[in-house]
């Protein structure tokens, strides 16, 4: 790193004389050591916290407690979760999380940009801070708003007799729909940042070249916010993946969803070995994730160029 | 040392016509779909669902009188608070780091940030209870049992704290390094420092209050995170607010709704009061 500072940014005399003194040496070798000790409480904390229950949850997957007390290994649990109601929750969850997905990504995308180039900075503010809210706080106070709005006692369900027209909220559709109450926030929120990154300048040359409006976004503004897009995909769908609060606070939910499985065998008063089948379905939730954000860096790393 | 503050906002402003015929229809519809849960969860809770039921406003006095209601919410913001601690402790030396000393650290500190989102909220609940188990069937006479007991104390179960500072990181991460890209970290500090700038002035009124955007958005969505978690606190038998209010939903409905909706709510003009503060501040200091 060297000190290459124009002398116009130091205006006071006082730093100018300071500036005369020597280098101190020895200060710029030490720094590469400090600057891991930066770096090193983050990878700690992450490998106690998020590294042990992962290894117990590893290590409950394949054993179990056989009749003696003991703890041995077996394939069973994970047997268990590739057949019957297990396999159709893991499946019915990835059904969700795709469509829902690939559904807000579709809509936020006009959305976040009618928004960025809003002239009303209110508006703005009000958006984003609404989605942050929405995103993160969502969960259960969602469940109770769509519950309330379309539930079997919903204010809407009533007044248009819904429920004679044979709508339910707790089908997969209905799910659907509230998934997409916290993804497409959440895909607005990813989104801006990377729509205000495109350099007016970028436009501008597209038109010095007599691009149209779509040519700009066909060549120019699409292929860079590409990785962004993919991304928030990926990052949508691990939400509604690992979404748990919403689905178990929609009380009467009759969809399979591998998340509420999980919860109800960890917690019910289940049978012996139950708990261990629950982990190994945990086990499956990470890989699948594991696999759609692997899949989602080989795609990024090619791309992300512009926007950084 | 404000005046290096970035310029930053929306930088497109196009208005032609049928932009913002455009705009209209991209929003109208959206505008529609976010609203109308919300109104008509406001109409559930003052008993404009039911026919049957008079209109009154009993489920927001009741918050004031309901017992649990604030000893969830008070355990919930301090649980908010530890964690906002711990997520910028941990996060903004690496951060730094990275970007000042460490550049081969990098690929390193974004991986460790992402892996959170490859371990959902319940099966990371499951391997915690797991891993608490353990106190009880191996590490009975050891110091692991204090140890994993002291984490658990239902005044101030630290394990909460852990693991949602642990489910915070990828949202943080990505709200700071959005804010650093925006910033040119390495040409400031370089500045500060040619000014002969100690590392803690270069720090705090360099390159933190370049960051203000970025640290309040992420301190205000961690206390939304915290406020609205229910996966890790249910499954480990703890009641904070997200599963007090479903634990009630089922025999005070209009209840439950109406805390949920205050909390929505107020979470949200929280967080628009801290955006405005923010940039009044910023623009006071650039003018």
């Amino acid at each position: 790193m060297t000190l290459t500072a124009p002398g116009a940014v130091v205006a006071d005399a006082g730093a100018k004389t300071r500036r005369q003194e020597p280098q101190a040496p020895g200060r710029r070798a030490a720094r590469p050591s400090a600057g891991w000790l930066g770096v090193i409480p983050l990878l700690a904390f992450a490998a106690v916290v998020l590294g042990l229950p992962v290894a117990a949850m590893a290590a409950g997957s394949i054993t179990t407690t056989n009749d003696a007390g003991g703890t041995v290994f077996t394939d069973a649990n994970f047997a268990a979760t590739f057949d019957g109601p297990y396999l159709e929750s893991l499946m019915g969850s990835i059904r969700l999380s795709a469509l829902t997905a690939f559904v807000a990504t579709m809509v936020s995308l006009p959305l976040a940009y009618a928004i960025v180039t809003s002239r009303f900075r209110g508006l703005r503010e009000a958006v984003l801070s609404a989605s942050g809210v929405i995103a993160n706080f969502g969960g259960v106070p969602l469940a109770f708003a769509f519950v309330s709005t379309l539930g079997n006692a919903g204010v809407l369900t009533g007044f248009f007799g819904l429920a004679d027209k044979g709508w339910s909220l707790y089908t997969f559709w209905g799910l659907a729909i509230v998934y997409l109450y916290f993804l497409v926030p959440l895909m607005v929120l990813t989104l801006t940042p990377a729509l205000d990154g495109l350099k007016p300048q970028w436009r501008e040359a597209a038109q010095n070249n007599r691009a149209t409006g779509f040519q700009y976004w066909r060549h120019v503004a699409f292929p860079i916010l590409f990785p962004t897009l993919l991304s928030g995909f990926v990052l949508l769908f691990g939400s509604a993946f690992s979404a748990y609060a919403t689905a178990a606070a929609m009380v009467g939910s009759s969809i399979p969803l591998v998340t509420v499985k999980i919860a109800s065998a960890l917690t019910g008063d289940v049978l012996v070995g139950q708990s261990n089948i629950a982990l190994a379905l945990g086990m499956d939730m990470i890989i699948v994730a594991a696999l759609v954000i692997g899949i989602q860096l080989v795609l990024q790393r090619r791309t992300s160029r512009w926007l950084s | 040392m404000a005046l290096l503050t970035a310029p930053r906002g929306p930088r497109v402003r196009r208005t032609a016509p049928e932009a913002r015929l455009g705009r209209t229809i991209a929003l109208a519809p959206a505008v529609v779909y976010f609203l109308v849960p919300l109104l008509c969860a406001l109409a559930f809770t003052v008993g404009l669902g039911d026919p049957r039921q008079k209109p009154s406003l009993d489920a927001y006095t009741a918050i004031f009188t309901t017992d649990g209601l604030a000893q969830s919410l008070g355990l919930t913001l301090l649980l908010a608070g530890a964690t906002i601690i711990l997520v910028f402790g941990l996060l903004l030396p690496a951060l730094l780091a990275v970007r000042l000393v460490a550049p081969r650290a990098k690929a390193l500190v974004a991986v460790v940030c992402m892996l959170p989102l490859v371990v959902p909220a319940v099966a990371l609940g499951a391997g915690i209870t797991t891993v608490l188990r353990w106190a009880t069937d191996w590490l009975y006479d050891t110091p692991g049992f204090p140890l994993l007991a002291s984490l658990q104390q239902p005044a101030f179960p630290v394990i909460l704290v852990l693991a949602y500072a642990l489910m915070a990181l990828p949202l943080a991460y990505t709200t700071l390094e959005a804010g650093l890209n925006a910033i040119e970290v390495k040409v400031l500090v370089e500045a500060a420092r040619s000014c002969r700038a100690s590392w803690f002035r270069t720090l705090f009124l360099v390159i933190l209050p370049n960051l203000r955007d970025a640290l309040l958005n992420t301190a205000f969505l961690t206390i939304a995170m915290v406020l609205g978690e229910y996966a890790v606190s249910a499954l480990l038998g703890f009641q904070p607010f997200a599963v007090w209010t479903v634990a009630i939903s089922g025999s005070h409905a209009q209840l439950s709704v109406a805390v949920s909706m205050v909390g929505l709510i107020g979470t949200w003009l929280i967080l628009l009061a801290v955006a405005k503060l923010g940039r009044s501040k910023a623009s006071k200091e650039t003018s």
